[in-house]
């Protein structure tokens, strides 16, 4: 279709040259000397109607310079300076209003037969490292990254020019080298719960239920229930993205060229700014949204009482393998 | 006051890249680095344009527009400077500029990208006028003497025009006029809005 209007335009332009060049005959038929060496020359707007950037040959070693003009930055502005920092705004500030009215309407999620005394490991010591790990990096990643869209608006002013200058720069070796931890959390998580982040049927009934947040119905779950599956989702998907869009910034003109570099810019910040808001609610029900949920990440031992109203299947499976294991010994 | 602009008279430029090296010299600009470079289009095919090319100190400039830092700042000769003290080498002004000006030495993490480095219309920096603080970060600061950028002051073809963008283009009115052509003023519509009708 765009081949055929670009034909039909070349089209309309060359009748067009035709007609000029039949009124034109008879002015350059009275200078016949004229010559004019710039009527095959390249120009840059015809240039830029054939193709969005003006490329060369060039002489210094430096091949990636012979980009003579591209405006294509023009939009990348405009993503940075208005688009991002609105989709960042609206999901990370969107998230928090959601949280807080969650909270005050719901309020922390209790267990309900009370605490059983009696506590099963969730989650061991690897286990919780990776978490801590991959948790630590992205918060000091996350406070970093949104420093570069948000932080000349907001910490600029406090900081003063210099005060935010060398604090950015500080920040920014920071986003660099936490980045590799980071990925090598990402993968470890993938690696280390793929097995129980499978969906199943089980999750089709813990969705249609909304998880038990809404109402009071308690859907059995495994060992991770729905929501938990789609978290670990979003972290090893959303973690890979900004890990790949990260690195081809952070080494520039290895794999990519400018433009190659303005979308990953747009990927990594998209999907960072998603991550900062999903990672709220994740924070959220991990802490003040749900008692007894934080132990499984603390010490590692949930109470039994809450794992058995949340993760009920997950706890039979346990029992199972311990009875089977230690014959009939009791679990602790 | 004058409103300083860069203008390349492709019909004139002959690539003989001594703008380049001369910019190299004139402010000692470390290796791996090419605040001016000159770019061949349809090289070897009939029409071809070389163009020499550096940061066009653009109106609005998308560089200081876009800079996490607020690093630059224009002159009151509209002449676009940054702060290497500021600068934290993220590259954002290099994603947003349309003429690829700025420039990074392979200093920082990983050898990527250090502090930005591009062509300052012989201005210098933030530091005093021709101090060595200045000299060391930014190169020499021609105007402060009195004199106009180096590359086009040697130009041979004199095809590289630096000063007051009136001035400039006043001259490339008079030569496309004299000789009854010209291919335009390359980049003058993306950096100032605006092109010398010819």
């Amino acid at each position: 279709m765009t081949m055929l209007l670009a034909l039909g335009r070349s089209a309309i332009a060359a009748l067009a040259l035709a007609v000029l060049a039949s009124i034109a005959v008879p002015a350059s038929a009275q200078q016949p000397t004229q010559v004019n060496p710039t009527a095959s020359s390249v120009k840059e707007d015809q240039l830029f109607r054939q193709m969005t950037r003006i490329d060369g040959r060039i002489s210094i070693p430096d091949a990636k310079e012979g980009v003579l003009i591209q405006p294509a930055g023009q939009s990348w502005r405009q993503f940075h300076e208005v688009t991002l920092p609105w989709i960042g705004a609206i999901a990370i500030l969107g998230m928090l209003a959601l949280l807080v009215i969650f909270y005050l309407t719901r309020g922390m999620v209790r267990i309900e037969r009370g605490r059983s005394g009696r506590t099963i490991m969730r989650f061991n010591a690897f286990e919780r490292f990776v978490h801590w790990l991959t948790a630590t990096c992205f918060i000091v990643l996350a406070i970093s990254g949104l420093n570069i869209t948000f932080g000349r608006q907001i910490l600029m002013p406090i900081l003063g020019p210099n005060g935010f200058a060398s604090w950015s720069q500080y920040a920014k070796y920071a986003h660099n080298y936490l980045s590799f931890p980071f990925t090598l959390g990402v993968v470890l998580i993938l690696l280390m719960w793929i097995a129980w982040a499978l969906p199943n049927r089980t999750d089709v009934e813990w969705l249609k239920q909304g998880g038990g947040l809404v109402g009071n119905k308690h859907p059995p779950a495994a060992r991770f229930n729905a929501g938990q599956k789609i978290m670990f989702w979003l972290v090893v998907l959303g973690g890979a993205a900004a890990a790949i869009s990260g690195y081809l910034l952070m080494f520039p003109f290895y794999a990519t060229d400018v433009e190659g570099m303005q979308t990953a810019q747009m990927v990594h910040g998209i999907v960072a700014v998603i991550f900062v808001a999903v990672m709220l609610a994740h924070i959220y029900i991990g802490t003040i949204g749900m008692e007894g949920a934080f132990e499984s990440m603390g010490t590692g031992d949930v109470d039994l009482n809450w794992a058995k109203q949340h993760h009920p299947i997950w706890v039979e499976q346990e029992m199972a393998q311990s009875r089977g294991a230690s014959q009939g010994a009791p679990a602790e | 006051m004058a409103r300083m602009k860069f203008l390349c008279d492709a019909d004139r430029c002959i690539e003989c890249n001594a703008c380049v090296t001369a910019c190299k010299n004139e402010h000692e600009v470390p290796w791996g680095i090419n605040r001016r470079r000159v770019v061949t289009i349809n090289d070897g095919k009939p029409g071809e344009r070389s163009v020499s090319m550096a940061c066009m100190h653009c109106t609005d400039a998308p560089c200081a527009a876009v800079c996490p830092v607020k690093c630059f700042y224009t002159t009151a000769d509209g002449v676009v400077l940054h702060s290497k003290d500021l600068c934290i080498g993220c590259g954002y002004c290099f994603y947003a500029c349309p003429f690829g000006a700025p420039q990074y030495p392979k200093v920082g993490n990983f050898g990527s990208r250090g502090k930005m480095d591009k062509c300052t219309f012989c201005a210098g920096g933030p530091e005093a006028d021709s101090s060595k603080a200045e000299y060391d970060k930014y190169g020499s600061n021609r105007l402060a003497e009195g004199k106009l950028p180096l590359c086009a002051e040697m130009c041979s073809t004199k095809s590289l025009l630096a000063g007051d963008g009136d001035v400039i283009a006043q001259i490339y009115k008079e030569r496309v006029a004299k000789r009854g052509y010209g291919s335009g003023a390359w980049g003058w519509k993306t950096a100032y809005k605006e092109t010398i009708a010819s």
